[in-house]
């Protein structure tokens, strides 16, 4: 690699790590329904998925080969370009976002993080920015696709998000404050220092923010219990309902791909990233070898994992709201809370830090 | 490179603005104004403002324009009709813009010395953090509008509240 200039050893290995990241990403989406439609089923005293290679494995291909070939069906009367604006819009969104996340510890070669896209110094606000534009795919969707239903349901999930984004920004401040940067390794540099003692959501004492992030980014993803844009039993399929064959794919991968970035965001921000949660206590074992550059991924694959299996869980207990009560809820509960606590780290932090 | 760059979202700024015009649906015009505030976003960005740019995105792509949707689609405005405009608009608003621009281009040209200068794009290849230095200024020397300006939003709020609920 010697012959090549900086810049271009930079350019391939971005170009490499935007393609990794993507297959893994489109992978885990792919698995996550699985998983998603087989610890729904073990919820509901039922097998799920389990005909399909062994376990059920090979369902994800099964399922992405029908959704190809099926026909792709356009309604004459919706309007055509943002018809087919509004998936691409809601999908790219949603992978966008993952290249902010450091998925290991810094591991440099020839000056280029190996375990993480782009770091950069304002990267939680580039994620809530990304987070923020994907309200598009969903409001287009519904108003393009010419349909009572499909409007009512992007009407909801615009309102949902905008009302819950307000909750979802002003739980991060406190951990913000405590990292004093906005970028997302340093956040997570931050918490490094005694293992769990050290996570924002245990020594740095921001469970409550904690809690207002996950009620909030379920909210944002339009996971039940907050599901209503597309609940089914008053509004058929919400804004999908018109999307047939890969563009009604190219939204159902892009609700999942929120899914793993929400969790990998909390992960981040509450829980360490990729750091172990036992912080010095077993150092001196794999002090290097391949095993060292590994476990910090695993610890992170693991933390997301437990996420996307709360995100399940939720969804095959709780009962769905009433719009009403979803209001109430993030403006009259979640928005002064994440107030209360903004406050209370500001003056912890003034005191002690 | 970085030149290119910023050239580039220079003119779909400009495409987007002149295609906000040329729209007849609301919607495709609104569509087009987030472009234009996305391009300005990384014409921002490309000369060292990264919280502006972050800013921009967050609170005009992703709440103000949101809301302008929002409101297009719950009354489902149609297209509108093609008039020809009235007189004045012609008479004065063509040669009102062109004054407009260049009495802002004199100002700037004349005045450079004291804008000061900013290298194009040269701050996309090293990072520079300018977060510390905004959040400075505004807690600091700029605290008492800074605190103001957020009153100010407050009480549109609540007048906004008391003329939605008339019997409240």
């Amino acid at each position: 690699m010697n012959h090549l200039s900086q810049f271009q050893i930079f350019l391939l290995l971005t170009v490499l790590k935007i393609a990794i990241v993507l297959v893994i990403t489109l992978t885990t989406v792919a698995y996550t329904v699985l998983l998603e439609r087989k610890v729904l089923g073990r919820l509901q005293n039922r097998w799920g998925p389990s005909r399909t290679g062994p376990f059920g494995l090979l369902q994800p291909l099964a399922d992405g080969i029908k959704l190809f070939l099926k026909e792709d069906m356009m309604p004459l009367a919706v309007d055509r370009p943002l018809f087919i604006l509004a998936p691409i819009i809601a999908l790219s969104c949603a992978l966008i976002s993952v290249s902010m996340v450091p998925f290991g510890a810094q591991t440099l070669f020839h000056g280029v993080d190996l375990f993480q896209v782009a770091d950069l110094n304002v990267g939680l606000l580039i994620i809530l920015g990304i987070t923020s534009i994907g309200v598009y795919g969903i409001a287009l969707s519904g108003w393009s696709s010419n349909n009572k239903y499909s409007l009512f349901g992007s009407l909801r999930s615009t309102a949902q998000m905008i009302s819950y984004e307000l909750a979802l920004g002003l739980s991060l401040v406190g951990v913000v404050l405590r990292a004093g940067s906005l970028s997302l390794r340093d956040i997570v540099n931050s918490q490094a220092h005694h293992g769990m003692l050290s996570w924002n959501v245990f020594g740095g004492c921001q469970f409550v923010g904690f809690f207002i992030y996950l009620m909030a980014a379920y909210a944002e993803t339009n996971r039940s219990p907050f599901d209503l844009p597309e609940a089914e039993s008053e509004l058929v399929a919400g804004y999908h309902t018109e999307y047939s064959s890969m563009k009604f794919a190219m939204f159902f991968m892009a609700e999942y791909a929120n899914m793993i970035t929400v969790a990998c965001v909390a992960t981040l921000l509450f829980f360490g990233g990729a750091g172990t949660p036992f912080g010095h206590l077993f150092e001196g074992i794999f002090t290097h070898g391949f095993i060292h550059a590994v476990l910090p991924i695993l610890w992170f694959i693991s933390k997301v994992f437990a996420f996307l299996l709360l995100y399940i869980w939720v969804r095959g207990t709780l009962p769905r709201f009433r719009y009403d009560q979803l209001m109430g809820f993030g403006w009259k509960f979640l928005l002064p809370i994440a107030m209360v606590n903004i406050l209370a780290t500001a003056l912890a932090l003034a005191f002690h830090g | 490179m970085q030149l290119a760059l910023f050239i580039i979202f220079g003119l779909v700024a400009i495409a987007g603005a002149l295609n906000l015009l040329f729209q007849r649906h609301p919607i495709n015009s609104a569509l087009s104004l987030i472009v234009v505030m996305m391009s300005l976003a990384v014409l921002y960005w490309s000369l060292g403002a990264e919280f502006l740019a972050a800013a921009q995105v967050i609170v005009y792509s992703g709440a103000i324009m949101v809301l302008f949707v929002f409101v297009i689609m719950l009354l489902n405005a149609g297209e509108e009709e093609r008039t020809r405009g009235s007189r004045i608009a012609y008479i004065a608003g063509i040669p009102g813009a062109a004054a407009i621009f260049c009495l802002l281009s004199f100002v700037f040209l004349s005045e450079r010395k004291q804008l000061g200068t900013t290298q194009l794009g040269g701050y996309l290849s090293s990072a520079v953090s300018n977060i510390t230095g905004i959040s400075h200024i505004l807690f600091t020397s700029l605290l008492l509008p800074f605190e103001v300006t957020s009153i100010l939003i407050l009480v549109a709020i609540l007048g906004a509240v008391v003329l939605a609920r008339k019997e409240l």
